[in-house]
């Protein structure tokens, strides 16, 4: 019995060696593996990752066929049933030196490559243009310096897809509501903060993962060699919407890059415009639902209910129900020392004024109220004094 | 002079012998494993495919940090606890714990903290949603308000390690048969002294952080949120200072089972004793300064980053020669294959594996990639899984036969372990792909391109859970109805002072010490 456990135990292990071997093998010639290793990506920083990691793991590789070489042959020759007997010897201090001074040589030549791509990683000196990006619970903000271009980018999918009552697409948990676009062959430093936890802006295909952390910003940088769409996702663990906060890249041509950047301006222009108009309860309530739908249905629920004991119910609530005043303090400026975030500097007067608005009529809350963009604006500005 | 245990209940609640209280800790950590395991079991069922199906996103949270919470100090601390109780009293030939009214209570005030951090999970806002490493101020300002139950457990079950090293501590230094010399321990017992004197440095460094965010969250300090002059980034350096030492806390032990079993089942002493005593004095060392690896991300200056890479490297050069020993002691051995062995085996292959990830993770560039995906999932369970839990299981078939006088059933224990073997590396080796193609970890619901390998995952999942079913079944069909054995020896080379005592062992054990030559 025992002798027949042990070919299958080489089996396995065997198999459990040669299936990273082959999946990297077939990875380079770009088949349908391509999901089992880490992607190449498009920058320079990527490339140097990459290559240390393929370097590292062949050493791992090579060490691993000699160790694991070893003991299979002993597991194979030196057993009891083929009539092995054992020897006694337990100490050489040759060959103990030896496999410590070897290990300590091959950790050496890998810290020399290491240390070179990390002093470049670290090196965002003399960047052509500086993107802030802050996180909040659940999306991204992302802030053109010198530009006067900022918006925040969230995810795009249904929650019904989420929920599996409608097919998910291509890009399922991966789309956003508007993708940071940027220049490529152009040296950018990103500036990362959050407002509430820690998250982390990762895209893989550039090597930068960054922890954004609250009241300390981190500097990374990138320069993207192609053009394309690239995917990424936070990283640090954020809440219960960590899963549902993707990034995604459009990285185009500098003359595209300029002239998105001229649009992007004029449109900034006309919704400034915007919020000295005066809106009907009705339109307000169109947009509001929207809009909250966006950006505050994730912790009140789009049944304004909340979650007890962590999430507040908006449904019946004294805010909503109470002074306008108050409840305009509440979302512009948030709550201190609680999940709810100060809005005022993400949404655009309209677009609080219209969740405002709908919070105030909607499941039940029938208070009648209208709370128009100047409103908003008159209460900000007030603060400010 | 010797006598029986009470009767009843009164003969758990009361005891001191150092046997009944390792059976506690035992049977303790198994329950805490299923537990633990059943959690592991939602977060695969939910993640078995795209979308939610199963439970919310808020819950799934709770289930991953309850999970690594239950797991880490509920299952594989304890368990090792479990086996120092029963082991190293025999072992040195003592013949009980140096303090055993001490050993009594730190076993039960266990069950008290995992009641109280199971209790959260019903309790209104939900429990513990923020990781098993609870980064501040997920775990401050936005906890639940079930975060103090939380923080009061830690406490709890900090005191009870701390109380369990002490007396590991005392018992190993004062209490070794005349003869017994600090070189001539066996390795489970150098490998737990170690361990012990890990726990007592890092443990209060635990209290510590949970009680600068009980502060904060109840009292108005700011250690840990940037508004009022703290900073984030101290809670994940206090919290590694405490964490990665702790990672050796759990290791460590598992190579000493494993540095017992497998000269007994290669009939050859232990290659390299004493190279083994200084790599695990080593590494218990270096433990202690290279816990910002785990936050290369963080934005740590370039001179931090570069120093604790290399530092981390240096880890590998003591790992490795204790794998090298290792397997030097089965070259030219008289190898057999039995249960104990086989899960010593995988665990020298499948932690080997894990220190291959180890040292990949370890290079800062390329931490950038891997941190916080799938790869650091798969990573650390080959390291506490496939090491660790295999360790225990091991020493469990080991020296279940010599507590009890009743054999286990090889065949059966022979194919929980291929079981085992094989759901383990389904769950955990697509990890490393889901990782390597971008993956982060603690995510509720995931991109399509993930969805076949953490389906594959699922499936090795649920194998590996029920293998655990069939561990539990075995170990009690061993000691209801196992084959009775009454050599001293089980094994045939099996060495120490263990082997030396009746079987099944009495309750009493060397009352007299015996002399070591």
């Amino acid at each position: 019995m025992l002798s027949r456990a042990k070919p299958l135990v080489m089996r396995l292990l065997g198999t459990v060696l040669l299936l990273p071997l082959a999946s990297i093998v077939c990875a380079e010639e770009g088949s349908f593996w391509d999901g089992l290793n880490m992607p190449r990506g498009v920058t320079s920083v990527s490339r140097q990752v990459y290559d240390l990691h393929m370097a590292v793991f062949w050493i791992c590789v090579v060490i691993g066929v000699v160790v694991f070489g070893v003991m299979f042959y002993s597991m194979y020759a030196h057993r009891k049933s083929k009539g092995a007997k054992a020897s006694n010897f337990h100490e050489s201090t040759a060959v103990e030196i030896a496999w410590t001074v070897v290990p300590t040589l091959i950790l050496l030549v890998m810290a020399f490559p290491a240390t070179t791509a990390l002093l470049d990683l670290y090196d965002t000196s003399e960047a052509d243009m500086d993107i802030k990006i802050t996180a909040y619970q659940w999306k991204w903000q992302y802030e053109y310096m010198g530009e006067g271009v900022s918006f925040m980018s969230e995810l795009s999918t249904p929650e019904s897809a989420i929920y599996n009552s409608t097919p998910k697409s291509e890009f399922y948990l991966q789309e956003v509501s508007e993708p940071l676009v940027l220049p490529v062959g152009k040296k950018i430093r990103f500036l990362i903060t959050a407002k509430d936890v820690l998250h982390a802006w990762w895209v893989p295909a550039f090597a930068v993962k960054r922890d954004a952390i609250p009241g300390f910003i981190n500097e990374t940088w990138t320069r993207i060699d192609e053009p394309g769409v690239y995917r990424g996702e936070c990283a640090e663990l954020c809440g219960k919407g960590h899963a549902f906060m993707p990034i995604v890249v459009n990285a185009v041509p500098e003359p595209e890059y300029n002239a998105w950047l001229a649009e992007k301006k004029t449109a900034m222009a006309a919704e400034r415009e915007l919020a000295s108009k005066q809106f009907g309860l009705d339109d307000l309530m169109v947009k509001g639902e929207e809009a909250y739908n966006r950006s505050c249905a994730a912790c009140h629920m789009g049944n304004g209910e909340g979650i007890a004991g962590v999430f507040p119910a908006l449904k019946g609530s004294p805010v909503a129900l109470g002074a306008i005043e108050q409840h305009l303090d509440v979302v512009i400026n948030g709550t201190a020392g609680t999940a709810m975030q100060a809005f005022g500097g993400q949404l655009s007067e309209v677009d609080l004024a219209a969740i405002i608005t709908y919070e105030r009529n909607a499941w039940g809350n029938n208070t009648g109220d209208v709370v128009q963009p100047v409103d908003v604006l008159k209460f900000k500005q007030g603060r400010e004094k | 002079m010797a006598h029986g245990p009470a009767q009843g209940i009164t003969r758990w609640l009361y005891t001191t012998n150092h046997k009944d209280i390792g059976t506690l800790y035992l049977w303790f950590s198994f329950a805490m494993f299923l537990l633990g395991g059943f959690f592991a079991m939602v977060i695969r069922a939910e993640l078995f495919e795209p979308g939610m199906q199963i439970v919310k996103p808020e819950f799934f949270n709770q289930m991953t940090t309850m999970h690594g919470l239950v797991m880490v100090f509920g299952a594989i601390m304890p368990v090792f606890v479990g086996l120092a109780n029963w082991q190293i009293p025999m072992m040195i030939g003592a013949p009980d714990m140096a303090l055993p009214r001490m050993n009594n209570l730190s076993f039960w005030i266990l069950p008290f903290a995992f009641a109280l951090m199971a209790s959260t999970l019903f309790m209104e806002g939900g429990g513990p949603n923020f990781g098993w490493t609870f980064y501040a101020p997920l775990s401050t300002t936005y906890a639940p308000d079930s975060v103090n139950y939380f923080i009061f457990a830690v406490h709890i079950l900090g005191a009870s390690s701390i109380m369990g090293s002490i007396n590991i501590i005392a018992t190993v230094l004062n209490m070794r048969a005349p003869g017994m010399t600090m070189m001539k321990m066996p390795l489970f017992v150098w490998t737990w002294l170690i361990t012990a004197f890990l726990l007592v440095a890092v443990m209060p460094v635990l209290a510590g952080a949970v009680t600068m965010m009980l502060m904060d969250i109840n009292f108005g300090t700011s250690f840990f949120d940037a508004a009022g002059g703290g900073d984030p980034v101290l809670f994940q350096h206090v919290f590694w200072f405490f964490g990665h030492p702790e990672v050796y806390i759990i290791i460590l032990p598992a190579f000493g089972v494993i540095s017992q079993i497998i000269p007994t089942f290669s009939r050859k002493p232990l290659f390299g004793y004493s190279s083994m005593v200084y790599a695990t004095a080593a590494i218990a060392f270096l433990s202690f300064i290279v816990w910002a690896h785990h936050m290369f991300t963080v934005g740590m200056p370039l001179a931090g980053e570069l120093y604790f890479m290399y530092a981390t490297l240096l880890i590998a050069v003591p790992t490795g020669v204790k794998v090298f020993n290792w397997i030097t002691t089965m070259f030219r051995g008289s190898l057999t294959f039995e249960t104990p062995m086989l899960f010593a085996i995988a665990v020298v292959v499948l932690f080997t594996l894990g220190g291959f990830t180890g040292l990949m993770l370890a290079i800062a560039p390329a931490d950038i990639q891997y941190h916080d995906s799938y790869f650091v999932v798969a990573h650390f369970h080959y390291v506490m899984v496939a090491g660790a839990v295999f360790a225990a299981t091991g020493a469990v078939y080991y020296w279940l036969p010599k507590w009890c006088g009743r054999m286990y059933d090889e065949t059966l224990g022979k194919t929980q372990f291929w079981i085992s073997f094989i759901g383990f590396n389904i769950t955990f080796f697509p990890q490393h792909f889901l990782g390597l193609a971008g993956m982060p970890r603690r995510y509720a619901d995931y991109a399509l391109q993930f969805a076949d390998w953490n389906m594959v995952s699922s499936i090795g999942a649920f194998i590996y859970g029920a293998s655990q079913l069939l561990f539990l079944f075995i170990v009690v069909q061993a000691i209801r109805n196992g084959r009775p054995v009454s050599e001293p020896k089980t094994w045939e080379g099996a060495e120490g002072l263990e082997w030396t005592l009746p079987t099944p062992v009495p309750y009493h054990t060397f009352t007299t010490p015996p002399e070591v030559r």
